[in-house]
This record gives C-alpha cells, structure tokens and sequence, in this order.
C-alpha cells in the first residue's frame, strides 16, 4: 500500500500495462517529448521508445481515428486528449466510429481503446478551456465512460478499461491530478459499469462522479461532524450508468443531491434524477436537488469563475436546505 | 503519359500511355479504344476483369431493382460508371490486403472477393448479409477478404485506414492498406490530417480518390480550389498520380505498381482515377443537376461496353463468349437475389447483442416503452 498522487497512479498503471503487453502504446499530442501536458507520461518514451509512445501532429480527428484504425487490427492504443475540450475536434472518429466499429459491422471488428482525457475548470483558462462535456459521450451507445475520482480508481478503472474490447473514455480532472491517496499493490481492476458507496449513511444521499465525487466525500464528512448521517456514491462509470445502487440508496435514505461539474440543463444529473424518479418515486421526501455548474460560457476572471462552479460550500448548502425540507432535526 | 505529381516517383511511374482526361477542354471520359489487345495481361485475367465488370453492372442494376421493389432500404448508392475503376483497383490487392472505401462499395465488395449473395442479403438487411443486416449498403464488412468497413460518413474511412496501416508498421508485416473515397472528400479535414500522419509515419496505405466530377450534386470546380485532386499529395511530399478510372488495366497497373511500392517501402501514394458516375448520387436521385453533355459522356463513357468491344475487337472475345460472360453473371446475380430473398430476416430478439464486445455491469437492454424500474 502506497499514498500516491491521482497522476501517478495512471503513470504507474500505464507503464505496467504497457511492460506486460506490447500492444498497448500511447499516442497522442506533446506526450512524448514534452512528456505530457500534465506529464502523467513523463519517462515513458525514454523507456518504451518512439513506436510505444508516438508524439502526433495537432490533428485529433487524425490521430484519434488512426488510433481506432489500429485498434480494429487489434493493437490497443491509449489515446490521450490533452484536454476533453480538444476531443470535439475528434467527435466524428469517436462517435460515428469508434462507437460503432462492433454493433455496424455485425460484431466483425471492435475498437479495444482507452481515449483518457481530462475535464475541469478552475484554472482559469477560459470558456473553450474548461468545459465538461462527458455527457457527450455518455450519451452514446457503442461508447463506455468512466470516470475515477481517486488515485485507487484511477489505477482499477485504468487496468478495466485496457482489458475491455470496447472503446472507453476514461475521464480525468486538472484538479484531480495532484490529489493523494491509498493504492494497494496488488488492486485488481474495477468492474466498469458499478457506482461505488464511498461513505454510507441514511440521512440523505449524495451523488457525484469525478471531481465532485471527491468534493462530495468532503462535503458527508463535515455533515458527520454534526451528527448528520450521508451516503455518498461515486458514480465512477457514466455509461453504463448503475442506476441500481443509486436508487437502492434513495430508497433508503428518501433524498438525494447530485453533484456535478457539468451544466444542469440536460447534464449527467438530469438523467440522474430521472432514475430516481423512476425507482424510488414512492421513497422521496423532498425533490432531487442537482448542484451544478452555472450555465455561461466560463468566464475568466477568478470571481466570476469561482462564482459559477460548484463547490463543498454550495454542495453543502444544498445539502442541508434538502434536508429542512425533509424535516430532518438535526 | 500519366499525369504525376511527386516528390520520388515509385519505380516505373509515369511510364504509360492513358491518361485521365482533365476536366478542361473537352478531354475527360474520352479513353483509348485500340484495336490491339491491351498489354501485358494474358487473355484470361482480360477475360475476367470483363467477366467482373460484367458482374458488377448486372448486379447494381439488380439492387437498384430492389430498392424500387422496397427490398432494400436506405441510402443505396451504385457504382454504375465505375466498375473498370473498381475491378482494377481491386486486381492490384492481395486477399490478406486491407481495403477501407466509402458508402459506394457494393462493386468494391464484390470484386474483393466477396460472394455477391452476401452483399446483395446485406442489401436486403438478412441475417447472411456481409455485416448481419446491421449495416446496410453503405455498411459491408468481411474480415476473411480485408474489407474492413464502408463508411457512410464522408471522409470517416480515412484516418481509420491510415490507423489500419500503422498496425501493419507497428508489427512489421507486409500488408498494404487501400482507402477510396470520391472527391468531395478530398476537402474535408480528415483527408488532410491523415495524409499528412501517413507520410509523416510513413505507413503503407494507398489513398485512392474517385473522381467522377460529382460529389452528391457539387462539382469538383465548384468545391475544389485544385480540382487536378492528384496534386494535392504535393502538399505531404507524397506521390499522387492520376489514372484514366475508364481503363481496367490501366487502373490496376498503376494502383499494383502503388500497392506493391507501398508494400516494398511503406511509403504511402494517392491515386486519382477519373471515373464517371452513370446515375445520380444514390438511386433515388434523379440528377436534373447535369447538364445533358455531361451525362452523355457519361453514357457514351461505358467502361463495361468499352471494354467489351476493345475486347473483341482484339480477338480476346467472340460474340459467342461475351454472351456466354453476360449469361453467367446473370445467372449469378439471380443466384445472389435468390439467396437474399430467402435468407432471414434479423430476430428482435438480438437486438442487443452487438453494443459492446466486453459484455458490461449494467448495460441497458431497455425497448423504447419498457419502465426503467
């Protein structure tokens, strides 16, 4: 067992997956020589060489689709988007592609491939900058999506989406990089397609993925501190979604928050809340809240842009105005 | 001479005597008629690449049929004009060869080496179709012959093939992959970024550009700033040539010598083969859009009728052997409509089982009025 940062542990992961099978390469913009924009690269081509650790020109939709190519012929490539702002330049080749190498053809080919990419605001970097646009993919069929909050995750959900045949947009987070934690030495991978129970309790559930998920685990512990009783799930694969544990919670718990770094409307937390309310519709004591991102084009200034992402304190303060709602005594 | 644009011309480029006509001055579809026989190729491969061409015609003509009979649906999109272009593109391949076209594939399919009755149930949407049914024209697929995929999407099937030729340098082997599109094509993003990669890696793919002056009902001036599309291979320092697409042999003489250079040095090419479209964009176009010379050069370009009389006039065929030709492909396409129109249609029941190859924890298997809970 080690404490490692959130960025490590993908390093790590993928420097074993690529010493343990010489399919696997990496391919994408400036991770060769540059090591990486958010150097989760960094020391790879040095080690594997220029074969294994391919530096692309600035075509995604070129190299995203000659990753798929590759892929059909049965390499498993690990794309990295330099951030998922970038993959709609390469929307056609995962989505019209991709996607539907398997189900199009009559499950003759497939596209075993990792596209990572990481979402995320914060940092300043403006409106094309800083978007979380998974739903996108979350959307689509053919696609499978996960999302690690937690160095662990990262390593398991990494090791899942290598071994799987399907192609798999494994979403990461600027701010999630420099994060810590506990990763066992011999963690098996995750099963893609399970929400993980991150704390549990019965007062009221919180649902995040991603950074939120981490903000969330934040937000239950303050709330122990007062007696207040949460569950948190970790969506951790956006599609499939594990509608089965979030409303196994709600109907436990009979209310929910959702957190998300995505705009409302239409978002991750939309969809949800309709599971919700098709599951537990007859357990819900208040309605289901969504903390999201305010819907403008993220500005750059600091106070603007703080103002309109979500945090522990407007995670928190949504938290406890669902709870007066319910009437709980705290 | 064939027209060339190169930075290292391949070992007997440039060397032979047709050429693709320009879109200038009157010169295109006019092809060289002799009386001799064309060279090289022994009267069984000429024989043949008639018997194809003669197949492919039929064939079309059959799934055209089809469509209007409600058979096949979709978009149905038909190489009539083209089968000299195909049939020659498709003699310059080895089996173990790839190839990647775009939505205009039947003819590709076919003289891959595919049985017409799998393309013709794929039209027909049957379980024996080249893709199960679930892919439809635009759509055929078959691992065993190296059609890996027609794309519906315009310019989808480049990166994808250059991404196939960078598998082949990646494990040393000495395949050669094969990209058509038409040329429209050559103006989307994806034509630009995957040439410049495959010559920048130096992968073994040939691009080949279709040019049948039409894209849907867009004329290649009006959407191309350098209509001479071969030229654009300049741009990557790669070699482009251009092709009369009328000519079968001239067609696999340059795309073999192409393919074989490929193989030999994996140094990528573009290939223009000027072809014509004798219908409209898909069955159900009527093309009011051409004016009434270009479709009778159309016509009067025949590559199928060409070829025939070429041969016979060379002493290649008789009469009586072109007949017999002609009666035998018949008998295949009725073969193939029988064989699809017999075959089954796709059970509802399977219609989840080709989402993902891994099957997955929580996969929604959900019919459009089924509850979620």
């Amino acid at each position: 067992m080690a404490v490692i940062t959130y960025r490590q542990a993908l390093h790590d992961t993928l420097r074993e997956e690529m010493l343990s099978d010489e399919n696997v390469f990496l391919i994408g913009e400036e991770i060769g020589v540059f090591e990486g924009s958010y150097k989760i690269t960094a020391g790879l081509l040095e080690e594997f060489g220029e074969k294994r650790v391919r530096d692309t020109p600035i075509a995604e939709e070129g190299f995203v689709g000659a990753a798929v190519g590759a892929a059909m012929l049965g390499l498993r490539p690990v794309v990295e988007l330099m951030t998922i702002n970038f993959s709609l330049l390469a929307l056609d080749q995962i989505v019209n592609h991709a996607a539907k190498i398997y189900g199009m053809f009559g499950g003759q080919s497939n596209a075993p491939m990792v596209l990572r990419t990481p979402g995320g605001g914060g940092q300043q970097l403006g409106a094309t900058h800083s978007q979380n646009i998974e739903l996108y993919y979350a959307f689509v069929p053919g696609l499978k999506v996960v999302a690690p909050s937690t160095p662990a995750d990262a390593r398991a959900l990494l090791k899942a989406s290598l071994a799987d045949n399907d192609p798999v947009l494994f979403l990461e987070n600027l701010a999630l990089y420099n994060t810590k934690g506990e990763v066992p030495d011999d963690m098996p991978p995750a099963e893609i397609g399970k929400a993980g129970v991150t704390r549990t309790g019965s007062d009221i559930t919180i649902i995040g993925y991603s950074r939120m998920a981490t903000v969330a685990t934040q937000v239950a512990d303050q709330l122990g501190e007062e007696g207040i009783s949460a569950e948190v799930i970790d969506l951790r694969s956006l599609r499939p979604l594990d509608r089965e544990t979030l409303v196994e919670s709600v109907r436990k718990t009979g209310c929910a928050v959702i957190a998300e770094d995505d705009w409302l409307t239409y978002g991750i937390g939309a969809e949800i809340a309709a599971s919700i309310s098709d599951g537990a519709f007859d357990y819900l004591d208040a309605p289901v809240r969504r903390v999201a991102a305010a819907e403008v084009p993220l500005p750059y200034a600091k106070p603007l842009e703080r103002a309109a992402l979500p945090s522990a304190e407007s995670l928190n303060a949504a938290v406890r105005q669902t709870l007066d709602a319910v009437g709980h005594r705290r | 001479m064939a027209e060339t644009a190169t930075r290292s011309k391949p070992a007997g480029s440039g060397s032979k005597g047709r050429r693709g006509g320009t879109r200038s001055g009157g010169s295109r579809g006019q092809q060289s008629q002799g009386k001799t026989a064309p060279r090289a190729e022994s009267p069984e491969t000429l024989r043949d690449y008639f018997r194809q061409m003669s197949l492919i015609r039929r064939f079309e003509e059959r799934a055209a049929q089809g469509y209007t009979q409600a058979k096949v649906g979709g978009y149905c999109h038909l190489n009539l004009g083209e089968e000299a272009t195909v049939v020659g593109l498709m003699s310059a391949l080895r089996r173990s060869d790839y190839l990647f076209t775009n939505y205009r594939e039947h003819g590709y399919a076919i003289a891959k080496g595919i049985e017409p009755g799998k393309v013709m149930a794929e039209l027909y949407g049957r379980t024996t179709g080249t893709s199960k049914g679930l892919g439809g024209s635009m759509h055929m697929f078959d691992t065993e012959v190296g059609l890996l995929g027609g794309y519906g999407i315009v310019g989808g099937q480049i990166p994808l093939a250059t991404g196939a030729a960078l598998a082949i340098d990646y494990r040393g082997g000495d395949e050669v992959v094969m990209c058509q599109m038409g040329d429209g094509t050559t103006n989307i993003g994806a034509f630009h970024e995957s040439m410049n990669i495959a010559a920048l890696w130096n992968l073994p793919v040939v691009f080949v550009v279709i040019n049948n002056y039409l894209g849907m009902g867009t004329t290649v001036e009006m959407s191309s700033a350098e209509s001479e599309l071969y030229k654009r291979a300049v741009a990557y320092r790669m070699h482009g040539e251009r092709v009369d697409g009328n000519d079968v042999v001239a067609v696999q003489e340059a795309a073999g010598r192409l393919v074989e250079h490929a193989r030999k040095t994996g140094e990528p090419a573009m290939l223009e083969a000027v072809s014509h479209r004798m219908k409209g964009h898909s069955v159900v176009d009527p093309a009011k859009y051409r004016n009434s010379e270009d479709a009778e050069a159309a016509r009067e370009a025949d590559p199928v009728a060409a070829f025939r009389e070429q041969l016979i006039s060379a002493d290649v065929l008789d009469e009586d052997g072109a007949a017999e030709i002609e009666r035998a492909v018949q008998a295949d396409v009725d073969a193939a409509v029988a064989f699809a129109d017999d075959s089954p249609h796709p059970d509802p029941a399977t219609l989840f089982d080709y989402t993902y190859a891994t099957p997955v924890a929580n996969d929604s298997r959900r019919l459009p009025a089924d509850p979620v809970f």
